[in-house]
């Protein structure tokens, strides 16, 4: 270790010649992987940890429902089930689903608007980096035995030490922190991105839906992170400096966590949803092969969504004793927020209504997040009616809820990407049948799981209760709720299986040809999979769905009939010479000092000293980084159609900026 | 410093030196006037005097040192957003938690 | 080719991706500053046993202080507008005075911060005085950040590569500094100006 930090030594940098930091050159097998900028290859990263996390996720959710199968479960104790929750919960939000979302949203967005890569290629890397790095912390708490155990929304005082001793609150407020890094550092960056590197011609208003709906998750993370970001901290220094700002004792209120949480927590829920939205209205038109029905609607519902859900967050608190005004005017503004949901329901029912069908998996898939979604939205319209919601607050009704809408909304819209866009990134389709298999599957083990837990709710089983005594009527929809969660298991399991197959399939076959689907937006002019550079040359766009306008027009009655095959529209992905941002060892390095700060702050601060070193080594040696490698496998060529994708970091977050300006000489 | 130089060279729509230091003496006066309060009594307008003068300050700060006025609106919208949305979330904590009323 | 077209060629917008960048995360701060001075205002009035805020606050001190910091946003205005000219060295001595001023500033507040700890205010004492000190904590951190910031710039000067063509990087520093400056002026009328509980 101190060897490694010594060789970066920030002075050495400052005072040899600039270039002394050459860029890594690449070499093929995993240096690529952990040196890459390339926005394609973060984007899979990402989709890789996450769906390894919801493994992780996913084995928590079976010891849950191993234990609540029969009463007087024996399974696992009542502490460890706290532990296994808990984790459950923020395993399932911060590391599958947001991750999920981050995934699509890297690989897809430059492409969807035609640019080279984000605003910030090392910055894209750095965020990963640094989400994997919080996401091994939180985990790590398992090694040590000491698991968050206080719920994934951790309402104080119970998490204070008095009632939390362990470290395991500790390894909740750190780890979140650091994902929360991850997750300000890409939402700038994808914001940036989109404001600054479409193609020419790409308005606003000629995006695809999904842009949209990851533009506005980024500005609802860029705003709502700082808040909890500020929970956390405060949390952080009730636990080990000893203030007091939960403490009742001290006559502080403890409240105050459960309204920084929320007005974290509401618009997070939307961060968590629209992503999918917006997979689901591009999957839709695909395969209805109609344009989106109200285009406009469908973007001003999702700007709606994310300005109302930073108005609602009390009525997670109705039952918290926040007074009747309060709790009035909350449940106004609750019942108003499902306007703009229902506006896209019935668009997404517009858009397949007399459209020419096509039920493969992804679409049913998309299908399925509009069904299922429903319900899981009427739940919730249901409580959003605070004497209502006085009877179901901390009950089964909820979990069912919540699952609805994050199973049956988010993750089915996240599968139903998967399918869609397999080709686009691997070059290959992904079995069609098995993909049924996994389609039906889950969907009919989810509303086997999930479905019955409203009714357990409704007879008054609360939540978080590690076992029950027979006799309450709980017994028959538990065991079914179990059966359930095994039929989604399967379902999951037949989607491994259909990932391996299609890949053994494929080997030795030529990739995809381009356009497998009849689509309609920018990604698809750039062929299967999509080559390093993304596009030959920047596309000129006229008009929403430019692609689908290319091969396709009207003719005098109206008929739509085809002016160009997809082969003939698509590029060949064949330039040479296109200027790319090189790789750069330093946000994988970064990244890594901050778990180790973490650590230090649990056990023992020395060991926030090389935690500290490598954050503020890492810094300055990205900062002094030549901006491009010329030796790189793409070097300064001629710089044909240049749109400014290439690297211009700045760091902004705290570090010396100055320096930048100094490297670029 | 040779302020009134400064013009020639700069880019046209940025303010001179000698324009920024006039800020800056209005900045101080208008500090001077917030700092009397706590030695004057003057009665129930002190709180919105205050509200004002904070106002004030902030918007030249940000509108001519920060250069939100010569600059792209949308620094201002990002900025502005920020403000709107912070001020409006943390007014309605505040209210919930009686702070106005003295709670 | 002057600095600004250099940095703008090739975006949508025409605004550089890097200032865009700071503006973004400024507005992400004012929700972090919002939620920690609202912290401080629910607990001002939960002074426990230990001193009251209106007990303990020093005004003429503090105002000072104010001050000295709200003054070191018109040098660094200076610095960029300085370095906009291509004047190096004009650019390099602001720099060096906005750091100076932010030093004391931050000298001010370890003063500050010690003299309250003798008069019994320690971070422990209350939810007021943990509110307190995490607040101006924060702001002095970022104060601190901002040094190094400013520092690592006179540092590049002095190597010759602060130059005109990179006056943006002055520009996004400053829109840092400033900031840092704003969140005073409100925290100094609000949390100092603003009549406190006495005890």
């Amino acid at each position: 270790m101190s060897e490694s930090v010594a060789e970066l030594n920030p002075n050495g940098a400052a005072t040899q010649p600039l270039g002394a930091y050459s860029r890594p050159k690449g070499g093929g097998g995993w240096r690529d992987w952990v040196t890459t900028v390339d926005h394609k290859k973060i984007g899979i990263l990402y989709g890789a940890t996450a769906l390894f996390f919801f493994v992780v996720g996913g084995f928590e959710a079976l010891l849950i429902r191993l234990q609540l199968a029969t009463p007087n479960g024996t399974v696992v104790g009542a502490d460890l089930y706290n532990q296994i929750y808990t984790m459950h919960g923020i395993t399932m939000v911060f590391m599958v689903i947001m991750p999920l979302a981050a995934a699509f949203a890297n690989y897809l967005l430059p492409l969807q608007i035609g640019a080279r890569d984000v605003a910030f290629p090392r910055f894209n890397a750095l965020s990963f980096w640094i989400f994997l790095a919080g996401g091994l912390f939180l985990n790590f708490s398992w090694l040590v035995g000491d698991a968050p155990d206080g719920g994934w929304f951790a309402y104080s005082p119970n998490t204070g030490v008095t009632f939390s001793p362990g470290h395991g609150m500790d390894f909740y407020a750190i780890g979140l922190q650091i994902v929360g890094i991850a997750s300000l550092i890409s939402a700038m960056n994808l914001i940036i991105t989109v404001l600054n590197m479409r193609a020419p011609g790409m308005t606003l208003f000629k995006m695809p839906v999904f842009t949209w709906m990851i533009l506005v998750v980024q500005f609802l993370l860029l705003f709502a992170v700082p808040v909890i970001t500020v929970a956390l901290f405060l949390l952080v220094f009730d636990r080990n400096f000893g203030s007091h700002f939960f403490n009742p004792e001290m006559g502080a209120d403890p409240l105050l966590w459960q309204h920084l949480f929320w007005i974290f927590g509401h618009p997070e829920v939307y961060i968590l949803i629209l992503p999918s939205f917006g997979i689901v209205s591009e999957v839709i038109p695909t395969f209805s092969r109609k344009p989106i029905f109200g285009y406009e609607f469908m973007v001003f519902s999702g700007i709606a969504i994310g300005f109302m859900g930073w108005g609602v967050w009390a009525h997670h608190m109705f039952v918290s004793g926040i007074g009747p005004i309060s709790v009035g005017a909350f449940t106004l503004s609750t019942m108003f927020i499902a306007v703009p949901t229902g506006v896209k329901i019935l668009n997404w029912m517009a858009t397949m209504w007399g459209g020419k069908l096509r039920f493969n998996s992804a679409m049913l898939f998309a299908t399925g997040v509009v069904s299922m979604f429903t319900v899981g939205g009427l739940s919730g319209v249901t409580h959003a009616l605070s004497p209502v919601d006085t009877q179901q607050t901390d009950t089964y009704y909820i979990v069912a809820h919540f699952h609805y809408v994050i199973f049956g909304g988010a993750l089915l819209g996240f599968f139903a990407g998967f399918y869609f866009w397999w080709p686009k990134v691997f070059g290959h389709k992904l079995g069609e049948t098995l993909g049924k298999w996994n389609f039906w599957t889950m969907l009919v083990g989810f509303n086997l799981a999930f479905g019955p837990m409203h009714i357990l709710g409704l007879n008054g089983m609360s939540r978080r209760i590690d076992t029950y005594s027979p006799g309450f009527g709980f017994d028959f929809w538990n065991l079914f709720a179990t059966i359930g969660v095994f039929v989604v298991t399967l379902g999951v399991m037949f989607f491994v299986i259909n990932v391996i197959l299609s890949a053994r399939r494929a080997r030795g076959l030529p990739p995809e040809p381009p356009d497998p689907w009849d689509a309609r937006s920018l990604e698809w002019f750039s062929p299967n999979p999509t080559p390093v550079h993304n596009f030959d040359e920047v596309i000129e766009v006229s008009s929403l769905d430019e692609f689908w306008h290319r091969k396709w027009t009207t003719d005098e009655d109206g008929r739509v009939v085809r002016k160009a095959t997809a082969a003939e529209v698509c590029q060949a992905g064949d330039a040479e010479g296109v200027h790319l941002p090189s790789p750069s060892y330093w946000p994988v390095v970064l990244a890594a000092g901050l778990p180790l700060i973490g650590l230090g702050l649990l056990y023992n601060l020395w060991i926030c000293v090389p935690g500290t070193l490598l954050v503020l080594v890492s810094t300055y040696a990205w900062v002094f980084e030549p901006p491009d490698d010329p030796d790189g496998p793409f070097g300064h060529g001629h710089d044909e159609g240049d749109d400014g994708s290439h690297d211009e970091d700045v760091p902004g977050d705290g570090s010396p900026a100055g320096q930048e300006a100094g490297s670029v000489e | 410093m040779s302020t009134e130089a400064a013009a020639t060279n700069t880019d046209h729509e940025h303010p001179t030196d000698a324009k920024y230091v006039q800020i800056a003496i209005l900045l101080a006066v208008i500090t001077a006037a917030e700092v009397s309060t706590y030695f004057v009594d003057i009665g129930p307008v002190l709180i919105p005097a205050l509200m004002v003068m904070m106002v004030v300050k902030f918007f030249y700060v940000a509108a001519w040192f920060m250069h939100l006025r010569f600059d792209s609106v949308l620094f201002t919208r990002f900025f502005v957003t920020g403000l709107i949305l912070a001020t409006a979330v943390y007014c309605i904590v505040l209210t919930v938690f009686e702070f106005w009323t003295g709670g | 080719m002057s600095s600004e077209a250099h940095a703008v060629h090739d975006t949508t917008t025409g605004i550089s991706n890097n200032k865009l960048l700071m503006w973004a995360f400024l507005g992400s701060e004012c929700l972090l500053f919002g939620g920690l001075i609202s912290a401080y205002l629910v607990n001002r009035s939960r002074f426990h046993t230990g001193p009251a805020p209106g007990d303990i606050f020093d005004i003429p001190f503090t105002s000072v202080s104010s001050f000295v910091l709200l003054m070191s946003s018109l040098t660094m205005v200076l610095a960029l507008s300085a370095i906009q000219r291509g004047d190096v060295r004009n650019n390099r001595i602001w720099l060096l005075a906005t750091a100076l001023l932010g030093s004391l500033f931050i000298g001010g507040q370890v003063y500050e911060f010690t003299t309250f700890l003798r008069e019994g205010l320690g971070y422990t004492t209350s939810p007021f005085s943990s509110a307190f000190f995490t607040l101006t904590g924060f702001h002095g951190v970022h104060v601190s950040v901002g040094i190094v910031m400013l520092m690592s710039l006179v540092i590049s000067s002095y190597r010759g590569t602060l130059t005109k063509k990179n006056s943006e990087t002055v520009e996004i520093v400053g829109l840092y500094w400033h900031f840092v400056d704003v969140v005073w002026i409100f925290i100094f009328t609000v949390i100092y100006l603003v009549p406190s509980p006495t005890s």
